[in-house]
């Protein structure tokens, strides 16, 4: 039930995020989502794209240091209150949101949002119990 | 004033001769007692009674700072334990530092060239001597202490840091000379500004001033800033502390070495041949009346030249010019001296930490800052930022640990850091000294 999202490293000098949107652009990769999370000396760009392995290779070979990491793309309802329900199940479940961002594309008539959980099990099953629908991976890389 | 106007003021033949008499005493001295020297010796096959004329002192073997690290912590002290009163050490490459001995002789031996030296920087029994290099193993603050005791003058031991109580003292206690690192002094001078104190309404005649290069710019912002005349002292631990040379305040050209005590020497760094007056090369010194801790021909790595010219102070003894740099890759950060390898070891302990660094020293408001910037290697990247920022903490803390001192860590990209045929620059110095 988990999607893969790649994770790269940047310095926080200008053009290096033109660089890796150049890099993915020529080897014909689509970003479906991204996220950058940043320090002030350091960032991570995190991004949804819809050929993982390929992303991975063409930006490791470039030489940037680069990570899969695992996280949960959850259907939430586009309207007021959608998104607040969810995040009040999980946390009376006791589970973390360690970061989340939004998916550009809906599902339907419902918004995207990625999740990144401390226990992702965990929250798919409280999400599932609850009747939240979880994009797959395999949908939503190219949905 | 000259201190010790017998010794100071002494022709040169008859501080030659005396120069003849303590060095063979020494080297027999070292080779019936430190193992060491006598291997070393008797590889050269070199026996003590060689040592007929001061020329001979180079036929003998150069000791360097690996040497004393190899015989860590006591294996060159050439007194037993019993005779040995104080210890002090500087920071060491792998974690070891460098140790160094004295007896109660070479103690007040120390108090009397610091004595001197203070003299000579302009300082009388009738001074209060602010003294705020750091107390401790480093040899700085208890080394000028001891001569300022033994000169008769007031000492306030206020040791490093803590500026704003510095510059209360320095206002309320009316020191008249200043001890310190000269980039301390300026840091002092700033803070004394921001708390509306100016330097030039204080009682300050005398700044002296070493532990770290400094050059006659830095020597004219100090002197303006603080409308004092300040000098130059030179030391190294392994050979003595502060006190080894000294600028006399008259002439302010060149610091006069204490020869009656040390023989210098500058040598080509890369022949070892021993060079003439005037030429510039690394400084080499032999200690001639130290007990516990002698040292035959320390290779100092500091590069500077010697000029044998007479001064207007009076003094006879030999002036080496201002340190102008290092032959190895040693910096020394607000008086600390740091190795890139000791970096390197930190990083090792690290699990997940490649050693791909770089160190960037800069000096901003007169403070040496030090970054260390780390290539972030597969392993340890973390898609959490959290992570990341543990790891720059953890190798904060570890050179805290170590070094004792406070450093910036700046994470990079993979290959970000420049490798010159494979090796990487692991240190840009920016500071303009």
């Amino acid at each position: 039930m988990q999607s893969e999202q790649i994770s790269i490293f940047l310095e926080n000098k200008a053009g290096r995020l033109s660089e890796v949107t150049g890099i993915l652009s020529q080897n014909h990769v689509n970003i479906r989502a991204l996220a950058v999370a940043d320090t002030t000396d350091f960032g991570v760009l995190r991004l949804i794209v819809d050929n993982n392995s390929k992303a991975e290779e063409v930006l490791r070979n470039a030489g940037f240091t680069v990570r899969k990491t695992k996280v949960v793309a959850v259907e939430v309802k586009d309207q007021p209150g959608g998104l607040h329900s969810i995040l009040d199940m999980l946390y009376r479940a006791g589970i973390n949101v360690e970061y989340m961002y939004a998916f550009v594309r809906q599902s339907g008539n419902n918004a995207v949002m990625i999740f990144r959980f401390d226990q992702p099990e965990e929250a798919i099953r409280v999400l599932s119990e609850n009747n939240v629908a979880i994009v797959e991976g395999s949908r939503l890389y190219s949905m | 004033m000259i201190y010790d106007i017998e010794y100071e003021t002494m022709p040169r033949e008859a501080l030659e001769s005396i120069q003849l008499r303590r060095l063979q005493a020494t080297v027999s001295r070292v080779y019936a007692t430190v193992a060491f020297y006598r291997k070393k010796f008797d590889e050269a096959g070199l026996r003590p009674g060689d040592i007929q004329g001061l020329e001979d002192l180079q036929r003998l073997p150069f000791t360097i700072k690996q040497d004393l690290r190899d015989n860590y912590p006591f294996g060159m002290f050439a007194v037993p334990m019993d005779n040995v009163v104080r210890i002090h050490a500087s920071s060491g490459t792998t974690g070891k530092p460098t140790v160094v001995g004295y007896t109660s002789r070479d103690i007040d031996t120390w108090a009397r060239l610091m004595a001197r030296a203070l003299a000579a920087g302009g300082a009388t029994r009738g001074d209060i001597i602010h003294n705020a290099y750091g107390y401790g193993l480093f040899t700085g603050g208890l080394g000028i202490h001891y001569g300022a005791e033994k000169l008769g003058a007031s000492v306030i031991p206020v040791s490093g840091g803590n500026t704003k109580r510095q510059v209360v003292i320095m206002k309320d206690f009316k020191p008249t000379v200043l001890t310190a690192t000269p980039s301390y002094s300026l840091h002092l001078a700033e803070a004394a500004e921001d708390m509306g104190v100016s330097f030039k309404d204080l009682s300050f005649k005398f700044g002296i001033f070493g532990a770290e290069p400094w050059s006659e710019n830095m020597r004219r912002e100090i002197e303006e800033k603080m409308n004092i005349t300040a000098v130059d002292i030179y030391g190294l631990s392994e050979v003595l502390g502060p006190g080894v040379s000294i600028e006399c305040h008259e002439a302010k050209a060149g610091l006069h070495m204490a020869e009656d005590h040390f023989i210098a020497e500058i040598i080509d760094p890369n022949t070892l041949e021993v060079l003439p007056y005037g030429e510039t090369g690394e400084l080499v010194i032999t200690s001639i009346t130290k007990e516990a801790f002698p040292v035959i021909r320390y290779r100092t790595r500091d590069i500077t030249s010697l000029n044998p010219e007479p001064c207007i102070c009076g003094r006879t003894m030999v002036r080496m010019n201002k340190i102008s740099g290092r032959t190895d890759d040693m910096l020394i950060i607000r008086g600390v001296n740091v190795f890139p390898s000791q970096i390197e070891s930190v990083l090792m302990e690290i699990e997940g930490v490649e050693p791909h660094y770089q160190m960037e020293v800069d000096r901003k408001d007169n403070l040496d800052i030090l970054t260390v910037k780390v290539e972030v290697s597969q392993q340890m990247f973390s898609d959490e930022v959290r992570q990341l920022q543990h790891f720059e903490e953890r190798i904060k803390y570890d050179i805290k640990e170590l070094l004792g001192i406070s450093v910036d860590v700046k994470l990079a990209e993979p290959k970000s850091i420049a490798r010159s045929e494979g090796k990487a620059a692991r240190v840009i110095d920016k500071r303009k000294i």
